[in-house]
């Protein structure tokens, strides 16, 4: 499916648009979730995350969803699982160095950032958390959205790092 | 000699053998090593060096063992399969006999889950006995495993080592986990603490029923208790270990609960070495490097 996959990052501007409506409808149901209890839901909803974003993204379930930092091109289908910018195997066509035929998932990232408002692709993305693997990241931002507990970046690294950004 | 080390030149001389535990140090130099560990110079045959005990990151264990084999004390290197795929643990396992290291004991490795660092990625690309196999391979072919199968020259000389725990055999008892481990490559066992000396007697009484101390040989864990509050504790949180309660009664009602741990456990070794089929005592204690020490030169027990 990474004729979706590209589809999707060539359309990642509208892709977050549509996210950021989504975010705030499930913030809206937020309250709904935690009476039926975040531990019921998790199967549901890990389900239909599993389907909508692997037809998409080709999602891999992390769990810990970096798609709006990397220009909504997922990184787990990095053969490296880099999470941080490409490797330095990337060919002069722009193509993995471990899969020839597929186009880095980085390069990727990079053109789908530029169209993206929000997100910020110099982000340095924390080590995985291995224990979230197959769990919704959904469920997980609404969570920690509501609870102030939303990881922040290890980092930013910003191209426009020390021009006066406060 | 399957390797260049003293425990087992030791172990085929069928003299008893006196092996310690130690944790490596969290402080990167020479002298954080040393300080725990050298009070055991010249009172052991050798010394294991723990692997990412508990799941926490430590030094490196092949790190702290090389130290140790610089300073006169012989390493058991442990190996868990949880940290390293299996060209990581190849390259230690050449690395090993080159640095001094001629003995290692393959181990599971407590999990991740349970450390300080519960988001981190178990690797387990084999399993323990997937370890042994390989680190025999290794040895006796000269060549990495297959599909490689390219040469190593000279071949890494370890003497492989696998965790027992001694149990009541009842009459659901069975040697096929043991001799598993034999038939995958172990030439000797360390096992868990064995308080209770007359199910340790039943247990290798039942090994040298199947003749299998004489395929391996059976170093029996025990360690100086620190309290009988410790003694408690082990019995109902460590896997398999069970410490009578006679045991625990005698250690309570000492002045010095401490002397007293050292004195069962100088008991019980003296107890091991009439014991047919035992090889050696493997004397652990958390953070209890110098408790061991001690127990050894108040009983001259030294190996």
């Amino acid at each position: 499916m990474r004729a979706v996959r590209l589809w999707s990052v060539r359309h990642s501007h509208g892709l977050m648009k549509l996210y950021d409506v989504f975010e705030g409808l499930i913030m809206a149901v937020e309250p709904v979730v935690r009476r039926v209890g975040y531990d019921r839901l998790e199967k549901p909803v890990s389900v239909v995350e599993n389907g909508l974003k692997s037809a998409m993204f080709d999602c891999q379930m992390c769990g810990q969803c970096a798609l709006s930092s990397t220009g909504m091109s997922c990184p787990m289908n990095c053969p490296k699982n880099l999470r941080n910018g490409p490797c330095g195997g990337v060919r002069e066509d722009g193509h993995c160095e471990v899969k020839p035929d597929m186009p880095c998932v980085w390069v990727k990232a990079w053109e789908g950032s530029k169209d993206m408002v929000n997100g910020n692709i110099f982000d340095v993305q924390r080590p995985v958390d291995h224990r979230m693997k197959g769990t919704s990241s959904w469920l997980r931002l609404m969570r920690q959205k509501k609870e102030g507990t939303y990881p922040r970046p290890a980092t930013t690294a910003r191209a426009d790092a020390g021009k006066g950004a406060s | 000699m399957k390797s260049k080390g003293q425990l087992e030149a030791k172990l085929t001389a069928g003299e008893f053998v006196i092996t310690a535990e130690t944790t490596p140090p969290d402080g990167a130099d020479e002298a954080s090593v040393m300080d725990k560990v050298g009070c055991l110079k010249g009172l052991v045959d050798a010394v294991n060096v723990t692997d990412g005990a508990g799941a926490r990151a430590h030094m490196s264990a092949l790190a702290t063992c090389a130290i140790m084999a610089k300073n006169g004390i012989e390493p058991v290197l442990q190996f868990t399969v949880r940290d390293r795929n299996r060209l990581a643990i190849q390259g230690e396992m050449i690395g090993a006999p080159a640095l001094g290291i001629h003995s290692i004991l393959c181990l599971h490795g407590d999990s991740i889950t349970k450390g300080d660092q519960p988001d981190a990625k178990p690797v387990e690309d084999v399993d323990s006995k997937g370890l042994m196999a390989m680190a025999r391979h290794m040895r006796d072919t000269g060549t990495f495993p297959a599909p490689s199968g390219r040469k190593i020259d000279p071949a890494p000389g370890l003497l492989i080592g696998g965790a027992e725990t001694p149990r009541d055999p009842d009459e659901n008892f069975n040697t096929k986990g043991i001799e598993g481990k034999i038939e995958a490559g172990v030439d000797f066992f360390q096992t868990q603490f064995a308080y209770d000396i007359e199910v340790l007697k039943r247990y290798i009484g039942a090994l040298n029923d199947q003749g299998i101390t004489e395929r391996a040989h059976f170093i029996v864990g025990v360690g100086p208790i620190m309290s009988a509050k410790s003694a408690r504790w082990m019995t109902e949180n460590l896997f398999g270990v069970h410490v009578p309660e006679h045991v625990i009664k005698r250690i309570e009602g000492a002045e010095d609960e401490k002397a007293e741990g050292r004195k069962v456990c100088a008991e019980l070794v003296e107890q091991f070495k009439e014991i047919k089929g035992i090889s050696g005592a493997h004397l652990m204690a958390p953070r209890g490097e110098k408790a061991i020490a001690q127990t050894l030169t108040e009983y001259n027990l030294r190996g």
